[in-house]
């Protein structure tokens, strides 16, 4: 593919590069912040960078909303990106609600909403139980070395 | 002019992002949370989507604010200083980027009438709407009757949503109060 990096070319693609540098932000929140409630904005973050993107696909420049003024020759925008985004606006809403009610859940059975603490408590829990069958498993083990004796 | 407000809200929009990332009391966050919403509405508004930014406003600043208010009244208040420092996801973030801005540089011009988006379904669905349909806003009419089943769909997703909620944390009340119990009980029992 052959682009030339004239003018226009900057200036129509300005606004796509825009929502990029707000959809990284957001995945960057998501990726790097420990704490779970932070994750979930930086999703937020993430999903309205996404539906700046799209709906910019939708407008046409001199366009209006696409809400019917009566006058002939009107250029309205696309409204079909529109009606996609409000229901990927509601759907992102029930997601964040779900997201909120097990940050609670984890938060009723560890204590905290840290990632970090998380993670060291599952390992921690991992390593006893793992001592606990080794060890139920040399019992065994030295039992069964009795009887045959 | 367009342009200019372009830049300038969505620069206030990266500078709250960037304050969400910073901040660490959680109340903060959610209100910077808020703010991102409403301005992110105006973005909405500036690009001819009103009941996109409407429905963003509500939701998106209104419903979420609360949601998210009230957890953190049941978790925690402020976030803890990280206890380690990586370069891993700021690699992955700019890797991401950069595949990004490479997937839009065959992208049609902004605004362009030309474009695939603005030539095949979309002025159909303006055309008709007047005689099929006789109710002005566009996005109502195809979002209620053209494509009302997508919408009884996403009726469907909240429904589960919320009882994937009440399921999560109905009876929180409860057990909290009977670990409050349990506290309590051993202490009195000291006394003794």
């Amino acid at each position: 593919m052959e682009f030339n990096f004239d003018l226009p070319f900057i200036l129509g693609h300005l606004n796509y590069w825009l929502f990029v540098i707000l959809m990284l932000t957001g995945l960057y929140i998501v990726v790097a912040r420990g704490n779970l409630l932070k994750k979930i904005v930086g999703l937020n973050i993430f999903q309205v960078a996404v539906f700046m993107l799209y709906i910019s696909m939708g407008k046409v420049a001199g366009g209006t909303a696409p809400i019917l003024t009566g006058t002939a020759g009107e250029a309205y925008s696309n409204p079909l990106p529109h009606v996609l985004i409000l229901t990927a606006i509601v759907v992102g809403i029930a997601t964040t609600s779900l997201g909120l009610a097990l940050i609670v859940r984890i938060n009723e059975t560890y204590g905290t909403i840290e990632e970090d603490e998380i993670l060291e408590m599952d390992q921690q829990k991992g390593q006893s139980e793992l001592d606990a069958i080794n060890k139920a498993a040399a019992a065994t083990d030295a039992q069964g070395a009795a009887s045959k004796k | 002019m367009e342009l200019i407000l372009t830049s300038l809200l969505f620069l206030a929009l990266v500078t709250t992002a960037v304050a969400i990332a910073l901040v660490r009391r959680l109340f903060a966050v959610v209100m910077l949370a808020g703010v991102f919403s409403l301005l992110s509405a105006m973005l909405f508004v500036l690009m001819d989507a009103v009941d996109v930014a409407f429905t963003e406003a509500a939701v998106g600043a209104g419903i979420s604010s609360v949601l998210m208010l009230g957890t953190i009244a049941l978790t925690a208040r402020s976030e803890k200083r990280p206890t380690h420092y990586s370069l891993v996801p700021l690699s992955i973030v700019i890797l991401t980027g950069l595949v990004l801005i490479y997937g839009t540089l065959d992208m049609p011009n902004f605004g362009d009438p030309m474009s695939p988006v603005q030539t095949h379904v979309g002025p159909d669905y303006i055309q008709r709407t007047p005689t099929d349909i006789d109710v002005p806003n566009i996005v109502t009419a195809v979002l209620a009757s053209y494509r009302g089943f997508d919408t009884l769909g996403e009726v469907t997703v909240v429904f589960t949503a919320g009882l994937g909620v009440v399921l999560l944390i109905s009876g929180l009340g409860r057990r909290i109060r009977r670990s409050r119990r349990e506290d309590k009980a051993p202490s009195k029992g000291a006394k003794n």
